[in-house]
């Protein structure tokens, strides 16, 4: 045992060094966006009334599938709303900070020749993932007490001590828990690329289960880590036992993960690999054939989470219409002026969600070009009779076709499933075109990448920093009464919203010529640089 | 004909000066060397010979166009193999030669057959399984299966076994047997004076020689052993001898290669016992310019 984590303490602490940027943002975004957002809540919704009103509109199908199953809602303090409204995504956040962390100083880096190096020098056969999963462990620990601290710091009645620690604790373990899952695939899959892929289809299959479970079957929310981190009733009963269990059941995992590694070769992973093909099949000949060839497997993954995204918001359509049927209150509530119906309001927000998170993969895609260029590997297509223009379209066109397949099949989804769960059906053009109308928001950050991978490489993260600006504004920003010129500059808002309004040509052609605007320049750029080693 | 030119190349990387007025020539049919100490510049110049990277002064025709602007129409007759070859973890090694030789245009299938038999490259094996020189090896079948008129290769021995070494010296000397160019860049000597009509040495920056073999023979130094009846005096005050070692009465030296004939007679008239000579190499040219770089940073370092 001494043997196998010997090194671990100098690995950790060149963990820390490689990281020291990367973590200590993350951990004060958090934790500062968490404070800000239980200080604005306790502002806005400072009587009960007001507070019980805002309960009324969260107790619907479609809020409990999307933020869980709330607790506390007839006496709904800041503290119950701050764990049915933000506890939920905020470990998600976590989840996704801890699967990246994990996947990249595992089996990234060993896929990389890295880890080689640092088993040639007297270290312990599993000290890297030692080192990995107490840095894990310990940036979980560290947010955990933060966020606990800093909630009750703000002085806010209904938030104690012993809820906001929970709080803390219910982030933390979530994210660990995800860490150790991550430690797993590592072993199982033999790139980095399976690793992160399958750790997140844990996430979303856990997301899903919960949703499905949380509207009806519970046993399915019980099958569903995300299901038992909920469960805890955070600043309403406080209860310990599902984050103890959750941890002791990380515990386990991460033992599990320990002895996969210690039984596998260096380099290897334990899921069977195909052997290869001789020669390349025409599609693959050409830019385009290439990237599409590598990001296969990721477009066809997300293809399918896109669908079923679409769809389980479209599962939930009709026990959200019966029940608007039977709420008159809250059909006076939210439905004061206009004729369309709730549906269709709630509808229109999703939309928007739909929309950012089809961005995603679109600019997962363009981002590669970034990636490759890091790895020294566009020289290979440079030195021939590739022009930059072809390279770049070709990356351009692959995110665009991303982007339109995905806001597509999300609304292909929504529309199925929300049609066999309605008494009267959606009309498929309706809700398709109120998707579509959304592209050239999609479009704009694409654009934007276009224009960072022309003009100054090294930004290449802009793209996702303003995708994260535009779902925070437009998750939190009517929650919290964000001033119009912040969601201004998202993209999304300025889309109309086909199901309760008219197209509006204006904001769209604009987005189309700033699209325009972004890419030509970037195009111009890209010709004019040097290629990154 | 000349069919590289390069003119007063210089690349700045912000304030760093990579390359300072690098002028360089490549004719048809001719394999040219490019050879310099690890950071000299190297990869960098040929980066820019192939547009990959823009000259902050100064300009490179190849083929007679612009090595920047007309970058793609140069390609078309250009095959690369670059010093570090990166390639597509789960793209196969098979897969991989056919997308660079059909990027490239012209495709040899029974050349490519013929390559990886001669490489013994295992061409359905997946790149992540590859090793430093297997991936060298698909870079270079690759390159040599497509019918370029010139041949850039960076450093593209550095992890292939002294087997294939010979196959990659057999491969370059086909293609220069076939008429076509060659530029080399590598810090194997031996191979450099194998293979290459012409070479240019890079230090810093720089180009600090350039010249056919015969030329920069000229400028090397003999290696000689020697022991005479009668100790020979004074050898250490000769000009053009270097480095003077006894042992055991037998002398070991450099001559400046000019200076050879002077030395001969000299040491005759002290009777010769023994006399064996090591003809010049690039090695010690090569030494020669690089410990004068070190020289240069100690210099540094003392004034500092
Ligand atoms: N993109 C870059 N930015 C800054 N410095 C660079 C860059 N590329 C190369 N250099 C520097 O330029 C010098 C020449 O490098 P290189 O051409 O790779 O040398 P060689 O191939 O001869 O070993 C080195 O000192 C290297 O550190
Ligand atoms: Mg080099």
């Amino acid at each position: 045992m001494r043997s196998t984590r010997k090194g671990t303490a100098i690995l950790l602490r060149f963990l820390v060094k490689r990281d020291r940027v990367r973590i200590p943002v993350f951990v004060l975004a958090l934790v500062l966006i968490t404070c800000m957002t239980a200080m604005a809540l306790s502002n806005l919704y400072s009587t009960s009334e007001s507070r019980q009103i805002m309960a009324e509109t969260m107790v619907n199908p479609a809020m409990t599938a999307m933020l869980g199953k709330g607790y506390g809602l007839d006496n709904y303090t800041i503290g119950a709303m701050m764990a049915h409204q933000m506890l939920l995504f905020t470990a998600i956040a976590m989840t996704i900070m801890n699967i990246l962390l994990v996947a990249r100083h595992t089996r990234a880096d060993e896929e990389e020749g890295r880890i080689e190096l640092i088993r040639s020098l007297p270290t312990g056969r599993l000290a890297n993932l030692y080192a990995t999963l107490t840095l894990a462990g310990f940036t979980n620990l560290f947010i955990g007490i933060l966020t606990g601290l800093g909630l009750f710091s703000l002085g806010i009645e209904s938030i104690n001590l012993e809820g906001s620690l929970l709080y803390g604790t219910a982030i933390g373990v979530t994210g660990f828990f995800f860490a150790t899952i991550t430690a797993i695939f590592a072993q199982l899959s033999e790139n980095a690329r399976g690793t992160i892929g399958f750790s997140f289809t844990v996430l979303g299959v856990s997301y899903l289960l919960r949703a499905i479970g949380d509207i009806g079957n519970e046993a399915m929310s019980m099958a569903s880590p995300l299901g038992w981190i909920l469960s805890s009733e955070v600043l309403v009963t406080n209860k310990w036992w599902p984050i103890i269990i959750t941890f002791i059941v990380s515990l386990l995992i991460m033992i599990t993960a320990c002895v996969l590694y210690s039984r596998r070769d260096l380099g290897a992973g334990l899921l069977p690999t195909r052997p290869g093909k001789r020669t390349a099949s025409a599609s693959l000949l050409s830019p385009f054939g290439l990237s599409l060839r590598l990001q296969r497997t990721g477009l066809i993954s997300w293809a399918i989470g896109m669908f079923l995204l679409g769809a389980s918001y479209g599962s939930v359509l009709g026990d959200l219409d019966s029940f608007f049927v039977e709420n008159d209150m809250f059909q006076q509530l939210l439905n004061p002026e206009n004729g369309h119906s709730l549906t269709e309001q709630f509808l229109t927000m999703i939309m928007s969600i739909l929309a950012m998170i089809s961005s995603i993969p679109a600019l997962m895609s363009v981002n590669k070009l970034i990636a490759e260029e890091k790895k020294g590997r566009i020289d290979h297509l440079l030195s021939k009779k590739v022009s930059r223009n072809r390279l770049l379209g070709s990356a351009f066109l692959l995110s665009i076709i991303t982007s339109l397949i995905m806001v597509s099949l999300t609304a292909i989804g929504l529309w199925t499933a929300g049609n066999m769960s309605m008494e009267n059906g959606l009309d498929l053009w309706n809700v398709y075109s109120a998707a579509l109308v959304y592209l050239p928001a999609v479009w704009l950050v694409i654009g934007l990448v276009i224009l960072v991978i022309g003009i100054f490489p090294r930004a290449s993260i802009v793209g996702w920093i303003y995708l994260m600006y535009s779902f925070i504004v437009v998750y939190l920003g009517n929650l919290l009464e964000f001033p119009k010129w912040l969601s201004g500059i998202s993209p999304y808002g300025h889309i109309p919203e086909l199901l309760i309004e008219e197209m509006r040509y204006l904001p769209v052609s604009i987005l189309f010529l700033l699209v325009i605007l972004f890419v030509i320049t970037g195009f111009i750029g890209y010709n004019k640089r040097d290629i990154q080693a | 004909m000349t069919i590289l030119k390069a003119n007063n190349v210089t690349k700045y990387f912000g304030k760093f000066t990579a390359l300072d007025g690098i002028d360089m020539q490549v004719n048809e049919g001719e394999v040219f060397g490019f050879i310099g100490p690890n950071g000299a510049g190297k990869s960098t110049t040929i980066r820019i010979l192939l547009g990959i990277l823009k000259a902050s002064e100064g300009s490179v025709k190849i083929f007679g166009k612009d090595a920047w602007k007309d970058a793609v129409a140069i390609h078309e007759r250009i095959a690369y193999v670059p010093g570090d070859v990166n390639l597509w973890a789960n793209l196969t090694g098979g897969e991989v030669i056919d997308l660079f030789t059909k990027l490239r245009g012209k495709v040899d299938k029974g050349r490519r057959e013929k390559l990886i038999e001669r490489f013994e490259l295992d061409p359905t094996k997946k790149c992540r399984t590859y090793s430093k020189g297997n991936r060298q090896k698909v870079a270079l079948v690759a390159a040599f299966a497509s019918k370029a008129d010139l041949y850039i290769l960076d450093e593209p021995t550095s992890g292939l076994d002294p087997l294939m070494e010979r196959v990659f010296q057999e491969c370059v000397l086909e293609a220069k047997d076939a008429g076509k160019s060659v530029l080399l860049s590598s810090h194997i000597l031996s191979e450099v004076e194998r293979l290459c009509d012409r070479v240019g040495i890079i230090r810093q920056g720089k180009i600090i020689e350039t010249g056919s073999m015969a030329e920069l023979r000229h400028l090397t130094r003999t290696n000689l052993i020697v022991q005479t009846k009668q100790p020979m005096s004074g050898l250490g005050q000769m000009a053009g001898v270097h480095d003077v070692e006894e042992k055991e009465g037998v002398l070991s030296f450099q001559v400046d290669s000019e200076k050879l004939d002077e030395m001969i007679r000299y040491i005759s008239s002290f009777g010769i016992l023994k006399l064996e000579s090591a003809p010049p190499n690039l090695e010690d040219l090569f030494m020669r310019h690089y410990e004068g770089s070190r020289v240069d940073t100690e210099g540094g370092n003392h004034n500092a």
